[in-house]
């Protein structure tokens, strides 16, 4: 029985009838085959998320990210007139990386005037240009013009710093994001610099933990330990139901409700949560950031609590009620392994009981995070058994079957057999065609 | 002459009887956690039964302060409640130092909150 009104075909998935119902096969989770393909149709192609504006504040100040999927460095660097540039972390003279620090596979930042190779001394300017050759006459005809950096198109959405390692792209970012990013674009996450950022190594395919976030059909179950017990039988009777569903090309958000900042009835929480005035959905007492834009809250619902954006790949972006903001970044090193990240962004704290509260938001999710995480472990070792191979979805998973779906039609389509090759992830008939 | 100087203590006067536990007032989130995993329950559980009491009284007396101007005893103090909230799972949730179901897995603060 739906406490939220669905769509007039009946439910949110056959308002996509491109998406199907039938059982989904997660063969795209465990073939290393098909994430080469995606490394090259997806990884090398797409605009991907990978800092904030705040990260780079003046002339000089770059970060570097390794994109492993990828397999390159990026160093993204604000250049003397002020714009961002971002080159591949690379040494026009013999190759080595040209910014580390320590480890060379580890990722850094900081600020300088010039970038210098460790290995011979080249010198590169903020704009990416050759300065300097170490005995430059011992080398034959060398035109420093010649040997600039590689450079990578770089923009900027809303303060994140996005990337294109496709030198033939032509699809601008705003493009690409759409009306899913240009109804976010608007939310003053420049005012929430109060940031902490969390990672963690997943033993599990990507996709397989973007699913456990665009989901909250699992929420009362598996983390019921962590509500005082009558709240979690109380949140298990009730189930999920999100408020609002929408997909727009490969990118897809989920609206939800979330009456517990703060909650009706006090004595339902943990006592820090009462002491602190925060907890799961952040703290109790929300700063004044002006009107939400109206990409958020998109049913205008008056229960209204949370939205998750999914950016194609592999970008997510969380909106609360109380006024923060939270991403998730899912870095693939292999088909069943990936780097996870996850920050959160606040108002700065004016007190230490705001302080506190943050402290208290950010704790609750790591506790979150790492039980999702293991979960997803289990779950890939026993999908790589190919014990079962077909599995039902509910209304509310519809995200993971446009998220299969997406990364399909962009291999396919990359590849060229989009027309000979109909995609139809959900249905029966290619559940039947990949059986025989 | 008192024997506590201002070098003895490492908390604010008020919170003399929270000076047994001031090894928990560490600055990095990861310390903090690194701590609780390598607590005994009976370890936190008495951590918890001093500290929470006077938590009312803890965010009191640091509101005095602007946040980027406490003195150190009062930043060990905030460091100290910061720890207080990473026990509060153990204590009140889990029964246990680390996550149920969590397993060897392990998520690391790469960039602390500004404190
Ligand atoms: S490889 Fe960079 S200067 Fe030689």
């Amino acid at each position: 029985m739906a406490h939220f009104a669905k769509p007039a075909e009946g439910s949110w998935t056959e308002h996509y009838p491109e998406l199907g119902t039938g059982p989904v096969n997660y063969e795209d989770s465990i073939s290393p085959a098909w994430y080469e393909r995606e490394r090259d149709a997806i990884f090398t192609r797409t605009w991907l998320s990978i800092g904030r504006v705040e990260q780079l504040p003046r002339v000089g100040s770059y970060f570097t990210k390794e994109i492993h999927a990828a397999r390159t460095s990026i160093v993204v660097v604000r250049a003397a007139d002020g714009s961002l540039r971002a080159f591949h972390n690379m040494c026009r003279h013999r190759g080595n990386k040209l910014v580390w620090q320590d480890f060379p596979r580890e990722e850094t930042s900081g600020t300088c005037r010039q970038f210098t190779c460790k290995y011979h001394g080249w010198r590169y300017d903020l704009e990416g240009q050759l300065t300097f050759i170490q005995q430059e006459s011992e080398f034959f005809d060398v035109d420093k013009a010649d040997y600039p950096l590689v450079g990578v198109q770089v923009d900027v959405w809303a303060g994140f710093i996005f990337v294109n390692l496709d030198a033939g792209n032509t699809t601008s970012l705003r493009e690409f994001l759409a009306e899913l990013g240009a109804g976010l674009e608007d939310y003053p996450f420049d005012k929430m610099t109060q940031v902490t950022t969390y990672r963690a190594e997943i033993a599990s395919n990507w996709k397989l933990f973007i699913d456990a976030f665009m989901e909250f059909y699992h929420a009362p179950v598996l983390h019921m330990k962590q509500a005082v017990s009558e709240e979690s039988s109380k949140l298990a009777s009730f189930g999920y139901e999100g408020l609002h569903y929408e997909i727009k090309g490969p990118h897809g958000m989920i609206s939800s409700w979330g009456g517990m900042s703060p909650p009706k009835d006090l004595s339902m929480v943990k006592p820090v949560e009462r002491a602190l005035r925060s907890g799961l959905f952040g703290p109790w007492d929300a700063p004044d950031i002006g009107e939400l834009p109206p990409g958020v809250n998109p049913s205008q619902s008056r229960v209204w609590g949370e939205d998750s954006f999914l950016f194609f790949p592999n970008f997510m972006v969380l909106i609360w009620k109380p006024n923060w903001y939270l991403t998730y970044h899912y870095w693939p090193t292999s088909h069943n392994t990936h780097t996870f990240e996850c920050s959160l962004g606040f108002v700065p704290p004016r007190n230490a009981r705001e302080r506190l509260a943050q402290e208290l938001a950010a704790s609750t999710f790591k506790e979150y995070s790492l039980q999702d995480g293991n979960t997803l472990e289990a779950t890939q070792t026993a999908l790589e058994s190919r014990v079962v191979t077909e599995f039902p979805l509910c209304d509310q998973e519809i995200m993971i079957r446009h998220l299969h779906k997406a990364v399909r039609d962009a291999v396919l389509a990359h590849e060229g057999r989009a027309s000979e090759t109909p995609v139809r992830v959900g249905s029966r008939p290619s559940s039947t065609a990949a059986r025989a | 002459m008192s024997i506590r100087t201002a070098n003895t203590t490492m908390l604010p006067f008020e919170f003399a009887d929270l000076e047994p536990f001031a090894d928990w007032a560490l600055p990095l989130e990861g310390q903090r956690y690194a701590k609780r995993l390598t607590s005994s329950m009976d370890e936190l559980q008495a951590f918890y039964d001093a500290a929470f009491p006077r938590i009312d009284d803890a965010v009191a007396y640091l509101d005095r302060y602007p946040l980027n101007a406490l003195p150190v005893d009062a930043s060990r103090l905030l460091w100290l409640y910061c720890s207080l909230v990473t026990v509060t799972f153990p204590i009140e949730v889990w029964h246990q130092p680390n996550v149920p179901d969590a397993g060897a897995s392990s998520i690391d603060c790469v960039v602390e909150f500004p404190s």
